[in-house]
């Protein structure tokens, strides 16, 4: 089969390859958002939250 | 059609969808008439009645209404809106027995086929659908759908949004299931696995949904408590995933708008790979993220703990979102699927056991601390064994999508027991644990009737799940093994019929089980039915407390 280079083939090419990075980066992103010193307090705070009703 | 007053008049909602629903009665009376077939001339006409009462109760709920809707704060306090989660916990405890009912009845029909009386309304092809639809939209639907509006109530400490569009929720979704089921009854069917339900029933759960999402999102939009809550997090992509795959996988094109019948659009190995990426994530998101929305918000509160790890609970949460979507090519191990996409099922299945372990540790160590009230408090047990089985079943699955694994485990019993231990054991525990909970809070009463009959509720029907898995987990694997057994000259060793009777014993087991899991239903039906009738009620605030005499 001969590949014939289109706008199209090269548009879904890029799609196809790019969300891996993409996506992998975004879960990085959140694990560091997740695990951020700074970020502690809140989370331990949030924990809590069903705990502080009422 | 509104009666004016000075002060009181109907709201744009009130008035709009008594309107939308008059003129949806005078369709569905016209498509009945013109209807081609039966069963769509009965939905019809079903629909038609259920327009007409939903104008009338419109119409009567504005007239006993005083004329000011409830406030959504009384005395700074929010008023939460209870009756919608009433609603939805009387009719996720009445379709859990007859959907648990119909499972013992085609259990039964298995080890003793005679019990279809040869008519066609009740052999197993169409209770079947009747009782995986029951079980998991009807009574799991109603379970999530009454914990949903409770926790984003409770979490972002405002009242749910919406004064008619609630109640739209609980009623438009139950009525969906009532079309679905009684449709799967007349042989209704559009052939997909967990998603039979033909096109009209499809378009008005749409609708329902789609009101769904709006009203919990708007909730958490007002919401007081600046943080979003994990358990809103889980139900958001519980609902909006739901969405996305429902629409994915049921495009149709109906033979005519007034007939049952019609044809997906997908052909061939997509319509298999949409049908099993829909399956595959309706385990993912219906029946994994929203019930851990459950466990998030129901452990903590009911082992008066935090949450062992919130970080955890974060990443748990993205990387199932991540991963589970990829999985559905698992179903089609061996098939006209090409082999990548096999590898790539398989592989997201394998990778799945991360972060469902990791959220099985987080509830389960949400009780550190706290371990000592596994004792005393039955309700907290089921809520934990329900991890317990969360944690078995999603290790198993994984297993199972190996390629060599499936190859002896698919089309055989084993993958009922493997669905059995997620259905019965962390779904059905879960929502039982829930339930313990929901009623006496949302009918505000002090606690539950009796913890003695949630004792034996939780007994009976962990001897009926033990019971019913491991007698399919040796029929699966008698089964796998017989089908490729071959003689020493190259001849299958065993006629199919030969498999079938090996399989007798265990099917009566499983019955036995299953008839077991229904009794615990009912005992868990009676409790409840008592906490409401004869419960003490919870005061409600002790500012105005009164000298005895």
């Amino acid at each position: 089969m001969k590949a014939i280079l289109t706008a199209h083939n090269l548009a879904s090419e890029l799609v196809t390859t790019i969300w891996t990075p993409v996506f992998v980066a975004i879960f990085l992103a959140i694990i560091a958002y997740a695990f951020w010193p700074r970020n502690k307090a809140a989370f331990d705070e949030a924990a809590r939250l069903p705990l502080r009703e009422e | 059609m509104s009666q004016p007053s000075i002060s009181k008049s109907m709201t744009i909602g009130e008035s709009g969808l008594a309107v939308v629903f008059a003129a949806t009665a005078f369709l569905c009376v016209i498509a009945s008439a013109k209807a081609l077939d039966a069963p769509f001339a009965f939905h019809a006409a079903l629909s038609a009645a259920a327009s007409l009462a939903a104008v009338f109760v419109i119409i009567n709920r504005y007239f006993e209404r005083p004329a000011a809707l409830p406030p959504a704060e009384i005395n700074g306090r929010p008023n939460y809106n209870m009756g919608p989660i009433k609603f939805s916990s009387f009719m996720a405890m009445f379709w859990g027995i007859a959907g648990f009912l119909v499972g013992l009845i085609i259990a039964s029909q298995l080890a003793w086929p005679a019990l279809n009386f040869d008519l066609p309304w009740i052999q197993f092809g169409r209770l079947r659908p009747l009782h995986t639809s029951a079980v998991i939209f009807a009574f799991g639907g109603n379970v999530l759908i009454a914990s949903s509006f409770y926790v984003v109530q409770k979490s972002c400490r405002v009242r749910l949004a919406g004064d008619l569009a609630p109640w739209f929720v609980v009623i438009g979704y139950n009525f969906f299931i009532l079309v679905a089921g009684t449709g799967y009854l007349l042989g209704v069917t559009q052939s997909k696995e967990y998603a039979e339900p033909e096109w009209y029933a499809d378009l008005w759960l749409t609708i329902v949904w789609v009101v769904y999402l709006l009203v919990f999102l708007v909730t958490v939009i007002k919401r007081k408590e600046p943080h979003i809550f994990v358990a809103n997090w889980f139900y958001l992509a519980f609902i909006v995933t739901i969405a996305v795959l429902h629409l994915g996988n049921n495009p149709a094109l109906p033979v005519s708008a007034f007939g049952s019948k019609s044809y997906v659009a997908w052909g061939g190995i997509q319509d298999a790979m949409f049908q099993w990426w829909y399956g595959h994530n309706a385990v993912g998101f219906f029946l994994t993220a929203g019930f851990l929305a459950i466990m998030y918000y129901f452990i903590p509160k009911r082992a008066d703990r935090p949450i062992y790890s919130y970080r955890l609970s974060i990443i748990h949460f993205w990387a199932l979102i991540f991963l589970y979507i990829w999985a559905g090519p698992h179903h089609l191990h061996y098939t006209a699927l090409p082999d990548w996409t096999q590898t790539l099922g398989m592989t997201f299945s394998i990778m799945l056991w991360m972060p469902s372990w990791g959220g099985m540790i987080n509830g389960l160590m949400t009780l550190s601390g706290a371990w000592d009230k596994l004792r005393t408090d039955p309700v907290l047990r089921m809520l934990v064994v329900s991890v317990a089985f969360y944690g078995m079943s999603t290790f198993e699955g994984p297993m199972m999508s190996i390629k060599v694994v499936n190859s002896l485990s698919h089309y055989t019993d084993w993958t009922i027991g493997h669905v059995h231990s997620g259905a019965l054991g962390w779904v059905g525990f879960v929502s039982f644990g829930a339930l313990y909970c929901l009623v006496p809070w949302a009918w505000n009463r002090k606690g539950l009737y009796s913890l003695k009959l949630v004792n034996w509720h939780f007994w009976v029907a962990t001897l009926g799940i033990v019971l019913y898995i491991s007698a399919m987990w040796v029929s699966g694997i008698l089964q796998g093994l017989m089908w490729r057994a071959y003689t020493s000259l190259g001849f299958l060793e065993y006629s199919f019929i030969e498999t079938v009777e090996a399989m007798h014993p265990f099917y009566i087991i499983r019955a036995a089980g299953g008839g077991l899991f229904l009794i615990g239903s009912l005992i868990m039906a009676y409790n409840l039915w008592m906490t409401v009738r004869v419960g003490e009620r919870e005061v409600q605030m002790p500012v105005a407390l009164q000298p005895a005499e």
